[in-house]
């Protein structure tokens, strides 16, 4: 990786990378070789970028108009929607930006799940991501409490009481986070401040997660090493730039879709009622993108227990890059995770599903049925798949694949003979 | 690529489970043209200007729109009325203001500048002087119920006699479409109820939809601006990508191998 | 590669870039423009001020734009006075007809043209304003006479919609 020979063209080019390497930083990110064989699953790296950056900048112009008090940030948000020059335009991208920031989170983590990208020697940038996975739960739970509607009030309510759950300290974590007796203004304005921090917190983590990819480069459809530089990858600029930026501005087309004709569309809209501590809404709900996990937390009947089984959910995903014992990294040469893979699929829209209707009847029981599928997916199946499972032979080169059109199974197998 | 469009049409789908969460009872809404839906949907500005009508006659005196302003009135994307129509009828308000030298609050003629003059001070008051139950502002009633303009409309025309059984206490009516059946406000339209001054019929199902009209530009003043805006950012994406698109294949046509 | 080809490929890059850049400005723009003045502060450009209780030889301060306002309805002697001042003693040489064209009401920003601060009424050695910041004084047409500050207090824009209400701006 290291790439120190570049010099740069200008006078000052020289003098000022001599001093801090940016134009070294920056030809190392434009030649940097990348797999040539990366399909569209590989394009939402750029596309979360895209959103961190809209979050952040849509987020501090309307903190330019957000008072975050419990008795104006409703009002605030109805003065940026009326009066605020394009308030409607850049509040409604802030919104649904979340949304399609965790709609390309989970394509971006469904990739690596198929293609083995958290196995060796890529398993910090995979626990980063899980890391920046956290933040960016936490920072849209902490946003969507800000409007102060009657969804922000009491869905604060409820996760911040989960904190009780643990024991003999759990009362006072509780005290202390709301800032008082009951989720109120001192609530409100420390949750302002921290949703304003958690996004550069995911930026520095960012950074690092794409400075610990760069170690070993890309992982790519077939899931083999490839050497880098060499005719199996093409310099980042232009060719991936060109297809990130195509890939992205799909992502923008159905983005716009959102912002300018559907607005409220993923939203509820119990958050259009300014929040009352007297009244509790009908049913309590996140926001689609935590629902998931909403589901296995309400599961289980036990309330400490609960607890564990969703953020164990969240946290097992860490330990991922060891629980699949598999040699073959991408699913392409591994059938029966192939299968297993989009049982699991299913298994979390279902977990979704339930997630969003009342925890009772066989809403409930589908839940954790679901709920035990997931964890026996991470826990027993992949395990023994990996040393079970009769993979497929991986071919040598990623263009042995590609010579056939794609690098499917059919192909690999034809290639079979071609190996030797 | 078949994937993908695997993906979108699954989370569409999903997407679809989610909404159903609002609707729960699956009552089947009074339906109408609303002429602000789709791509290219606009208000209509008499509907609009009767609307509003409806809303200070009949309305307003329970029911605060404390988001608007009087010049909201006349801005573009709404009733539309004359700059001077706009003065006219927030000069017919009596707002409170001050203190003034000697500290003491009195009352003006409203301004442009005004917000809309609320019925009561505040909840509490509102709430005293209609039974405990408080009459929801409606700058955003629209948004804040999952069935939107179809549930108000239907609402406004849903009053009927109890079904053998159910008994109502006083004060509370029967209303088919409101959630839980049960509703404090007594049945509001009739038939001429208000005179329009555009001579337009004042039917129950009119007045509805007028109302229904007002409340949604109310709750959302700058659709059309939205609508207009969203089609020429999607045409621009369009023209972006297809530049892209070609662009991409040009670059990529270097390598000898196609992937 | 041929000529054609390269001249077809860079209009299509070109084109792209410039495609590109629209768009940019396009999204840029209403991430200035929201800090611009909104709806609600710009519906308030304009302040209507009543009148009527106002006694030759008094002043009063209202508030417009966020800043004080000073009117005064000056006497007969008020006026003659700022009338008779010659404009080669002025520091900032103004007529009293254009700053006040209604003679008997003065309507001007009491803001103190050196640094900003507020002028007293009634003080000062041109029987005006005085600031006590750094020793501005202001005559009876709000004209600098002595002083740091550079130029006379400014007069808004103003009318009067009946006899007994001043609308400014």
């Amino acid at each position: 990786m290291s790439d120190h020979e570049y010099t740069p063209k200008s006078k000052f080019g020289k003098w000022f990378n001599d001093r801090l390497p940016l134009l070294t930083l920056a030809n190392h990110l434009t030649d940097y070789p990348t797999p040539k064989n990366l399909n569209y699953w590989w394009t939402f790296g750029g596309i979360l970028t895209f959103c961190l950056i809209t979050q952040i900048v849509t987020g501090l112009v309307l903190a330019m108009h957000y008072i975050a008090h419990a008795d104006m940030a409703f009002d605030s948000v109805e003065h940026i929607m009326r009066d605020v020059n394009y308030g409607w335009l850049i509040r409604y991208i802030h919104a649904n930006g979340a949304s399609m920031f965790f709609l390309a989170v989970y394509i971006h983590i469904f990739r690596s799940l198929f293609y083995g990208s958290y196995k060796a020697p890529r398993e910090i940038i995979w626990i980063i991501g899980i890391i920046i996975y956290l933040l960016m739960m936490a920072a849209a739970f902490l946003g969507y409490v800000l409007p102060w509607g009657q969804m922000s009030f009491w869905g604060a309510t409820v996760i911040t009481n989960l904190f009780s759950a643990i024991p003999l300290v759990g009362e006072g974590i509780v005290t202390w986070l709301w800032g008082g007796y009951s989720v109120d203004n001192p609530t409100l304005t420390r949750f302002f401040t921290l949703h304003y921090l958690i996004p550069f917190l995911i930026l520095g983590l960012v950074v690092l997660h794409i400075w610990a990819l760069h170690v070993p480069g890309n992982n790519n459809p077939v899931g083999i090493d490839i050497k880098k530089p060499s005719k199996d990858t093409v310099p980042f600029h232009p060719y991936i730039v060109i297809k990130d930026g195509f890939a992205l501005l799909m992502f923008m087309i159905v983005f716009a879709f959102f912002v300018f004709y559907t607005p409220n569309i993923l939203g509820h809209a119990d958050n259009y009622i300014e929040a009352n501590p007297l009244v509790t809404p009908a049913h309590i709900v996140p926001e689609w993108y935590l629902l998931p996990f909403y589901a296995i937390l309400r599961s289980v009947p036990d309330k400490l227990l609960g607890v564990v089984a969703m953020l164990s959910a969240i946290l097992i995903l860490a330990a991922l890059p060891w629980l699949d014992t598999s040699k073959i990294r991408s699913a392409v040469f591994r059938p029966l995770y192939r299968q297993f893979y989009w049982i699991l699929v299913a298994d979390v829209l279902i977990l979704g599903y339930v997630g969003a209707m009342p925890a009772e009847g066989l809403y409930l029981l589908v839940a954790r049925v679901a709920t035990a599928y997931y964890f026996l997916h991470f826990l027993v199946v992949l395990p023994l798949l990996g040393w079970k499972e009769k993979t497929l032979p991986i071919p040598l080169s990623i263009t042995e694949p590609i010579l056939g059109g794609s690098p499917n199974l059919a192909t690999a197998k034809n290639k079979e003979s071609l190996k030797n | 690529m078949k994937n993908f469009l695997k993906i979108i049409l699954l989370i569409f789908l999903f997407s679809g489970f989610s909404f159903s969460v609002q609707a729960a009872e699956k009552i089947e809404y009074l339906k109408t043209d609303w002429s602000f839906k789709g791509l290219f949907g606009k208000f209509d500005r008499a509907s609009l200007q009767r609307g509003y009508q409806v809303y200070t006659e009949v309305c307003s005196s329970c029911h605060s729109m404390k988001y608007l302003s009087y010049r909201n009135l006349s801005e573009k994307g709404g009733p539309e009325f004359t700059v001077e129509q706009a003065k006219a009828i927030a000069a017919s308000f009596e707002v409170k203001d001050g203190p003034n030298a000697d500290g003491d609050m009195f009352t003006r003629p409203g301004r442009l500048s005004d917000k809309f003059v609320m019925p009561y001070d505040n909840v509490q008051a509102a709430q005293a002087a209609n039974g405990g139950a408080y009459p929801p502002d409606m700058s955003v009633l629209v948004k804040a119920r999952g069935g939107g303009v179809d549930y108000i409309y239907s609402l406004l025309q849903g009053y009927e006699d109890p079904p053998a059984g159910v008994t109502l206490d006083d004060g509370v009516y029967y209303n088919k479409y409101m959630y839980g059946n049960k509703i404090k406000m007594a049945n509001q339209l009739s038939d001429g109820l208000v005179e329009y001054t555009d001579g337009t019929s004042a039917t129950v199902e009119q007045m509805s939809k007028d109302v229904t009209t007002f409340l949604m530009w109310s709750a959302e003043p700058h659709l059309e601006s939205r609508h207009q805006m969203g089609f020429k950012a999607i045409v621009y994406l369009i023209i972006l990508t297809i530049l892209v698109y070609f662009s991409m294949k040009k670059i990529w046509s270097r390598i000898e191998t196609e992937v | 590669m041929s000529e054609k080809k390269t001249k077809r490929r860079d209009f299509l890059f070109t084109a792209t870039y410039a495609v590109g850049a629209v768009g940019v400005g396009a999204t840029i723009w209403p991430m200035i423009d929201q800090m611009n003045p909104d709806a609600s502060v710009k519906a308030l450009a304009s302040t209507e001020v009543d009148v009527s209780a106002v006694d030759p030889g008094k002043t009063i301060t209202v508030l417009w734009r966020g800043k004080p306002v000073f009117i005064r309805r000056r006497t007969q002697d008020e006026i003659a006075e700022a009338r008779s001042v010659k404009l080669e003693d002025l520091k900032h040489p103004e007529k009293d007809e254009d700053r006040a064209a209604n003679p008997e009401w003065l309507v001007m920003l009491g803001v103190c043209t050196h640094l900003g601060c507020v002028p007293l009424d009634q003080k000062g050695e041109y029987n005006g304003w005085f600031c006590p910041c750094h020793g501005s004084h202001y005559d009876i047409s709000g004209r600098i006479r002595k002083g740091p500050a550079p130029t006379n207090m400014e007069i808004p824009k103003y009318e009067f919609v009946n006899a007994n209400t001043i609308k400014i701006g």
